[in-house]
């Protein structure tokens, strides 16, 4: 599978599917939607724990995952951004997280081998969601205390071991660490992924994506996109790059500062534009893609695809456009 | 220097990338925060005082290290628990947090506990072969996942290695096992060759160092990629107490390790000699010691040494310029600002041309072309910048009168400069101190430079503009009303038919603010120009050949920020006015209500100037300079303390002036009253509680996160029957300034013109903070036991607050008037109110005090229409009057 990503990437621009939330946020759904037998008497309410979804409502999560492969995704994400033992704390669901993990991985494997299989030309990846979690190992939760940290490094490599073996044992293709707002979380992620793949004596492509919080041009923890590059550049990474918190007009200077600067593969999957006074995204599908045709003109990216507010139409263009233009080539080694 | 070496790079990062070596840059690790090297951080860090081990680390940084090495290896400490808390703190601090960390100790777990807290690329002090091949392969592959580099130690089972065989032996065993086993990649590891003291009269130490040399030499030559370090103080351990001969060897060593291959190391920078600079007779005895080239090596430096002297370098060379050629000596004077000798210089010059302008077009103007270059590529700061100017007028006043007889002789039209720009400070506004630099930045550039002052009425703006037939026109302004009177400016120039680009500066304005609202009134090209060296570039490109493609580029950005601004107008959700009083601040005034003034009433004082200076805050008088930083560290920044510094001497020479002959006089005035808030209105009471004034307070109106209220200054006064109370106060440095500051003019002087205002501003703050402070302890007494220091009190860390009308927490100037008034400000202390409610003299502050518990400042925000109304009735103002003052504020157009 790895040699075949390998063979695409060189081969053309990859397309990462759409946002998951905003999709499900499509249905009206009730806490009901969200229990099963097994949840049934759970005490904590589960309404707005989309990743539960992938036990309770499969039927809406493969139709998901089925809309953005038709409309050309090569890659989609499994829907699992917050499952880890410390986001799914909330909901008291911590028992679960291997099975949200199994089976979110499972559901996206079906949907993308149903659709390999009507084009085998064109295979189709599963990329396992792994999500910040809602706490930030070098920021203090607390102004009057700046030395508190709510999460440490060994809590947080714990938890993303157990989610990434859940998505490995689901049968993910790529690990995708994304939404980093702060680095040394995702510097765990990258310590989990490598212990796990030293236990199970085989590696996966990892992608790793930061976010660029809002105009400062950094993360919230404060790195520069450059600091933030060189920070998760020891782990083998299949690419690097950037998502949410802006629209892709807004994303692109950071883009490409990276891009200039790394011999991966580089990734973006921006919001469709900035949120408008209701907290809602309003960029349409052919604004979006005529800015993201920017990045494709200069060169920025390998895989591209969209974060809040993107839908099938939004990935339907983008592909389109996608498809008219090479893929970026990776900047020549310099010293070895 | 280093390429006979392979090249090399380091690439780490804090908050922000650290890359080095593709010039052979020399990395310098920041020593301080080490408990085994620093007394005073130990001592910080035993007594947990961890506030100030903070304070060290930043002074590390800002003393230019580009690594801070963290050390917590002491028996008594646990080192574990310190190292996660101080890096955990420090992360905290941008300024700090954006150098990459080096964690230093020689236990695994403290390494691997600090490489847990840190979010950027560090590096790991150290790892060695000591333990043995497995131990240092488990500890370098950890190191690799937690992705840091390495230093490692000359080190093995058998030893610390002393020798160049060892040494080089150690390193290549160490290199080959991080390569083909761990997979290191070879720019991540440092080797330490291990610098050992040298001179201290045991025979085998003596080749110490040559051997280090070596050693450096054939890793750089031999190990691809790898880099060389070593804690340079070692070196001189033998010569501790001897601080001129400990700085010639470090100085010297560094010297030939770097020329070796050594790429990075723990240097004090602050104490580093330049090698050129070691009086050659020592550093004769330095290199012999080093490099053991003479049996008596160590006593002749030790005899030698007795005799050093700990100074620097005598004097006498200071003036060695002026045996420059006569152009060179001119270009020194403009550059380093040196007016001592212009006069004759220029004279020798003018003897020397045809014409006397010659001098100017000559040597005057290729000087200032450098002192322009070295500005623009950031190598000179404003404050020297204004001092070259201030020689440059000198010489060009010498030259008047030459000029004007040259120009009786010989009448020919006066050809223009560069280009023509007038200035001027807005109508009912009074602030000129940036507008000045401007003015003298440019003219430093060449330009011709008309400056109308400050209140300049639109008519008379328009009317020199005409007259002069100017090239372009600037227009400044502090206070938000200014804001307007330049639209109003803009519009009277577009009537007039004016296609003459027009530059906007002032601190409350923006480049949204010039877009939105400026440049629309006006057809001719306007732009926002923030800081004083933008100026000379955006003069510049408007004068030239590229100017359209300029314009066009602004204009992109400009009409980006207006539709922006209309969009996003309406973004933040505002809540209907009688919510937002609904959730005002509700104040337990059973509990919290003040003790009632010791003597209420209105007074009048004049302070010492000697006294206000131990209560002004420097940091806003570099800002002034566009040096930016806070004080004290700012002297000691990397790029512009020394400049800052010699500013500030400049600074306190004059404050010394000041004080001794008497050139301003600050007076204060104070009313302190019984009041009591109506929703949000505070009204004012005398001594038989009736209504005497009744202040209108402006309430934040934007949607709340729960359990946050809406804030006016009105909720910080208890409603009727409370007995609480209130005050206001107007205070100013600036009485007699004028007479100084026209003998600074007809002196040609803006350096000093720009500092006595600078520092009058200052003076007024330092009055207001002084003042409330007796407030607070004396005649109203309500903290009668506070203590304070003087960068609390710059914190803000009192009880109470003293808010100025026009300021965020009430954004209406007109409020003033009252205080004004109430006061009798203008007959007690002689300040008065301009149109525009500008203070005058401008080195002026007045406000209300309010000294509830509960009391702090805040940002009112945008405000919807509603809240005008409501205001306009309190007030007795139109609607459209109301809206003039608020225009800021307004949530709608």
């Amino acid at each position: 599978m790895h040699n075949q990503l390998e063979e695409s990437l060189a081969d053309r621009i990859l397309v990462l599917d759409g946002a998951m939330g905003t999709m499900i946020q499509q249905h009206d759904l009730t806490e009901d939607d969200f229990r099963n037998e097994q949840l049934k008497d759970h005490e904590s309410p589960l309404k707005g724990n989309n990743d539960l979804l992938s036990l309770t409502r499969p039927d809406i999560i493969l139709d998901i995952h089925r809309d953005y492969l038709e409309a050309g995704a090569d890659i989609i994400e499994t829907n699992t951004f917050s499952s880890t033992s410390i986001a799914q704390a909330d909901y008291e669901l911590e028992e679960l997280v291997h099975d949200l993990n199994y089976q979110s991985a499972k559901l996206a494997k079906q949907a993308a081998d149903e659709y390999t299989a009507k084009t085998p030309d064109k295979p189709r990846f599963v990329a396992g969601s792994v999500g910040p979690t809602n706490r930030t190992a070098s920021l203090s939760p607390d102004v009057n205390n700046p030395g508190y940290r709510a999460v440490n490094f060994d809590d947080l490599q714990e938890a993303y071991r157990e989610q990434i073996n859940g998505l490995l044992d689901g049968g993910c293709d790529i690990l995708l660490i994304e939404t980093i707002f702060d680095t040394l979380n995702a510097k765990a992620a990258l310590f989990a992924c490598e212990q796990v793949f030293e236990e199970r004596g085989q590696k996966w492509p990892i992608m790793v994506s930061g976010t660029i919080t809002d105009a400062s041009g950094r993360t919230l923890s404060g790195q520069t996109p450059e600091a933030f590059l060189i920070s998760v550049s020891h782990a083998p990474l299949l690419s690097v790059g950037f998502n949410c918190a802006l629209g892709a007009e807004q994303l692109e200077p950071y883009l490409e500062r990276v891009a200039k600067e790394t011999n991966f593969y580089t990734s973006a999957h921006p919001n469709a534009g900035l949120p408008n006074e209701f907290g809602e995204y309003d960029q349409t599908p052919d604004m979006m893609a005529g800015q993201i045709e920017e990045y494709l003109k200069n060169n920025l990216v390998n895989i591209i695809g969209g974060c809040c507010g993107t839908t099938p139409e939004h990935t339907k263009i983008i592909a389109e456009t996608a498809a008219k233009y090479e893929p970026r080539k990776r900047k020549e080694t310099v010293n070895g | 220097m280093a390429n006979q070496f392979h090249p090399t790079k380091l690439v780490l990062s804090g908050l922000e990338p650290l890359i080095t070596g593709e010039d052979s840059n020399f990395v310098n690790v920041g020593e301080r925060c080490n408990v085994t090297g620093s007394r005073k951080f130990l001592r910080l860090i035993r007594e947990e005082n961890f506030d100030e081990a903070v304070e060290v680390a930043r002074n590390q940084v800002e003393g230019g290290a580009q690594i801070l090495d963290v050390n917590m290896d002491e028996g008594m400490l646990n080192g574990k628990e310190a190292i996660v808390k101080f890096l955990n703190l420090i992360a905290a601090e941008p300024d700090i947090a954006r150098v990459p960390i080096m964690v230093d100790s020689s236990k695994w777990e403290i390494i691997e506990a600090g490489l847990k807290c840190i979010q950027g690329r560090g590096v790991v002090n150290s790892i060695s072969l000591k333990e043995g091949e497995k131990i240092f392969l488990e500890q370098a592959k950890k190191i690799r996942q937690y992705g840091a580099a390495t230093v490692v130690m000359a080190f093995d089972e058998d030893g610390q290695a002393d020798t160049y065989e060892r040494r080089i032996s150690i390193c290549k065993r160490s290199y080959d096992l991080l390569i083909n086993e761990v997979g290191f990649d070879p720019h991540d590891i440092i080797f330490d060759p291990n610098i050992f003291p040298v001179g201290t009269g045991i025979e085998e130490h003596n080749n110490y160092a040559v051997d280090f040399f070596n050693a450096a030499n054939w890793i750089r030559t031999n190990l691809p990629g790898a880099h060389v370090s070593g804690g340079l103080s070692n070196v001189s351990f033998s010569f501790r107490g001897n601080n001129a001969v400990r700085e010639a060897m470090h100085s010297a060593f560094l010297y030939h390790a770097i020329k070796n291959g050594m790429d990075m190391g723990i240097v004090n920078p602050t104490t580093l000699t330049i090698y050129d600079d070691i009086d050659p007779e020592l550093l004769e005895k330095v290199e012999d010691v080093l490099f053991n080239r003479r049996e008596d090596a160590t006593e002749e430096l030790l005899d030698f040494a007795q005799s050093v002297k700990q100074k620097g370098a005598p004097k006498e060379k200071v003036l060695e310029w002026r045996s420059l050629p006569l152009e060179k000596r001119i270009e020194h004077a403009l550059v380093k600002g040196i007016a001592e000798f212009i006069e004759e210089d220029v004279e020798e010059s003018r003897q020397e041309k045809d014409k006397p302008l010659e001098v100017i077009e000559g040597p005057l103007m290729k000087g200032m072309n450098v002192v322009g270059d070295l500005f623009g590529s950031g190598k000179m700061f404003l404050p020297q910048v204004v001092k070259s100017a201030r020689v440059m007028k000198r010489a060009v006043a010498y030259l008047e009168p030459y000029l004007e007889e040259e120009k009786r002789k010989n009448p020919n039209p006066s050809d223009k400069g560069k280009g023509k720009v007038l200035l001027a400070t807005v109508k009912g506004d009074v602030h000129d101190i940036g507008k000045n630099i401007v003015g003298v930045v440019l003219a430093c550039n060449n330009y011709e430079i008309i400056d109308l002052g400050v209140m300049v009425p639109t008519e008379k703006i328009i009317e020199e503009a005409k007259k002069n037939d100017v090239d372009i026109i600037g227009l400044s302004g502090l206070i938000t009303p200014s804001l307007d009177e330049m639209v109003t400016v803009a519009e009277h120039l577009e009537k007039d038919g004016f296609k003459t680009p027009l530059l906007i500066g002032g601190a409350t304005t923006s480049k949204a603010h010039t877009a939105v609202k400026i440049s629309p009134a006006y057809s001719g090209s306007t732009l926002n120009v923030l800081d004083a060296s933008r100026a000379v570039t955006f003069v510049e490109r408007l004068l030239s050949k590229d100017r359209d493609e300029f314009l066009a580029k602004a204009k992109e950005e400009y009409d980006r920020l207006r539709d922006d601004y209309n969009q996003k107008k309406s973004a933040k959700k505002l809540i209907p006015f009688s919510v937002a009083q609904e959730n005002r601040l509700k104040v337990d005034w059973e509990n919290s209500l003040v003790s009632p003034p010791k003597q209420k009433g209105v007074y009048e004082m004049e302070f010492s100037i000697r006294e206000l200076r131990n209560y002004i805050d420097w940091s806003p008088f570099f800002q002034s300079w566009e040096l930016y930083g806070r004080f004290p560290r700012i002297l000691k920044d990397k790029v512009v303390g020394e400049q800052a510094q010699e500013l500030f001497d400049d600074a306190q020479v004059m404050l010394e002036s000041i004080i001794q002959e008497k050139w301003l006089k600050a007076k204060a005035v104070y009313g302190l009253f019984g009041a009591y808030s109506e929703t949000d209105s505070v009204a004012v009471l005398d001594e038989n509680d009736n209504e005497i004034e009744r202040f209108e307070m402006i309430r934040q109106q934007m949607d709340q996160r729960k359990g946050r209220p809406n804030r006016s200054l009105a909720d910080y006064v208890a409603p009727k029957g409370h007995n609480d109370h209130m005050g206001a106060f107007a205070v100013t440095a600036g009485i007699g300034i004028e007479k100084k500051l026209e003998q600074f003019e007809r002196e040609n002087d803006d350096y000093k013109n720009i500092m006595l205002k600078a520092l009058a501003d200052r003076l007024a703050e330092a009055s207001a903070e002084l003042l409330h402070e007796r407030i607070r302890k004396e005649y109203w007494g309500y903290v009668p036991s506070e203590n304070l220091n003087n960068d609390a009190l710059i914190k803000e860390k009192y009880q109470g607050i003293r808010p100025a009308p026009g300021y965020p927490a009430c954004p209406d100037h007109t409020e003033k008037l009252k205080i004004f008034d109430l006061l009798d400000v203008e007959k007690r202390i002689g300040l008065s109110l301009t149109d525009s409610m500008a203070m005058y003299p401008s080195s002026a502050v007045s406000g209300w005090y309010f000294a509830s518990p509960e009391s702090r400042y805040f940002n009112v925000g945008k405000i919807d229409k509603d809240q005008v109304e409501d205001y306009a009735s309190r007030k007795n103002m139109s609607i459209e009057e109301a809206e003039k003052w608020l225009r800021p504020i307004l949530s709608y157009k």
